[in-house]
């Protein structure tokens, strides 16, 4: 199977609780995507020139604390607030993986945004990122266009 | 106060932001992954498309992202309505022309285009995907990098 944003395996809604938990954490992280200037053109610039760590060093350890912290919610079995258990589907390999990743690190370079930061900047006044966000939903409905004919 | 003014360090930045990941996992049950509320609002806006990547897609399951979403760009009003003093520079200058506007539409439509087929970005394929151990992710993760490398380094002075 190639879809990776299909229904999970037992779809569920959000409770209203959820969704204030949601917005919190989604303004918690555009809280953090401005102050770090992950959200900032120069950064990415900077970062896919070599010019400076700064970029490498919040993912890798963004990654190393994800890490850790699902190692400790499967050792302790921690489960959700309302009762679920905790499990991560894997999102599966397919040739997208490799040219739709390219393609999308392209847009990366060229925008100096990644999907998070292209709503921080929206958010923030930066106008001109509507032109991003815009061109975005353009290749999301090129993508969804194209899938059938598309190896996968 | 004037810590929090200022730009935050790395380990910080860093230390939070992956923090995310059981955040969403414990309070919401959610995968931290921002690019499928692409497709979530592409569905939204055409329910009934004749393309089953848009309506086959199961929209009360996603629709926190685009909750997600909203709450990013609050909270990025936020931090630089409340928590800045100097005006954040997002774009360069350069960007703000008409010219500056057909780059930034044409690096969107790659963005749109590339995470969808590549199934996540930075956020679902790097971060959630690699602490998971999902090797696919490390794979989408490399190959992130070699577009912006490519296209850094090779069309750099064509396009900046």
């Amino acid at each position: 199977m190639s879809e990776t944003s299909k229904p999970e395996e037992k779809p569920y809604g959000v409770s209203i609780r959820g969704y204030i938990s949601v917005l919190l954490i989604g303004a918690y992280l555009g809280i953090l995507f401005v102050k770090s200037e992950v959200a900032s053109w120069q950064r990415i610039h900077d970062m896919f020139l070599f010019r400076e760590a700064h970029m490498y060093l919040i993912i890798s350890l963004a990654i190393i604390v994800a890490m850790i912290s699902m190692l400790v919610i499967k050792r302790l079995g921690v489960r959700s607030v309302d009762g679920k258990p905790i499990t991560y589907k894997p999102k599966p390999y397919h040739t997208g993986v490799i040219i739709g990743g390219m393609l999308f690190g392209a847009g990366w370079a060229i925008t100096g945004a990644c999907p998070g930061p292209v709503y921080a900047q929206v958010g923030a006044g930066e106008w001109m990122a509507l032109f991003t966000l815009g061109g975005a939903m353009l290749g999301m409905f090129g993508y969804a266009a194209l899938k059938p004919r598309l190896p996968h | 106060m004037d810590w929090i003014i200022q730009p935050w360090p790395w380990w910080i930045s860093g230390i939070l932001i992956g923090l995310t990941v059981p955040l969403l996992f414990i309070l919401v049950g959610k995968s931290f992954g921002i690019s499928t509320s692409l497709q979530q609002a592409g569905a939204m806006c055409a329910p009934n498309s004749k393309l089953e990547y848009l309506s086959k897609h199961d929209r009360r399951a996603n629709l926190w992202t685009i909750v997600f979403a909203i709450g990013i760009a609050a909270g990025a009003f936020i931090a630089t309505r409340f928590l800045s003093n100097e005006p954040v520079e997002f774009l360069p200058e350069s960007f703000k022309t008409p010219r500056g506007g057909i780059k930034l539409l044409i690096g969107g439509f790659l963005i749109g285009f590339g995470t969808r087929y590549a199934g996540g970005c930075t956020s679902g394929h790097s971060i959630t995907g690699i602490s998971n151990l999902n090797w696919p992710s490390l794979v989408a993760t490399i190959f992130f990098f070699v577009g912006g490398l490519a296209v850094t380094w090779g069309l750099g002075h064509l396009i900046f």
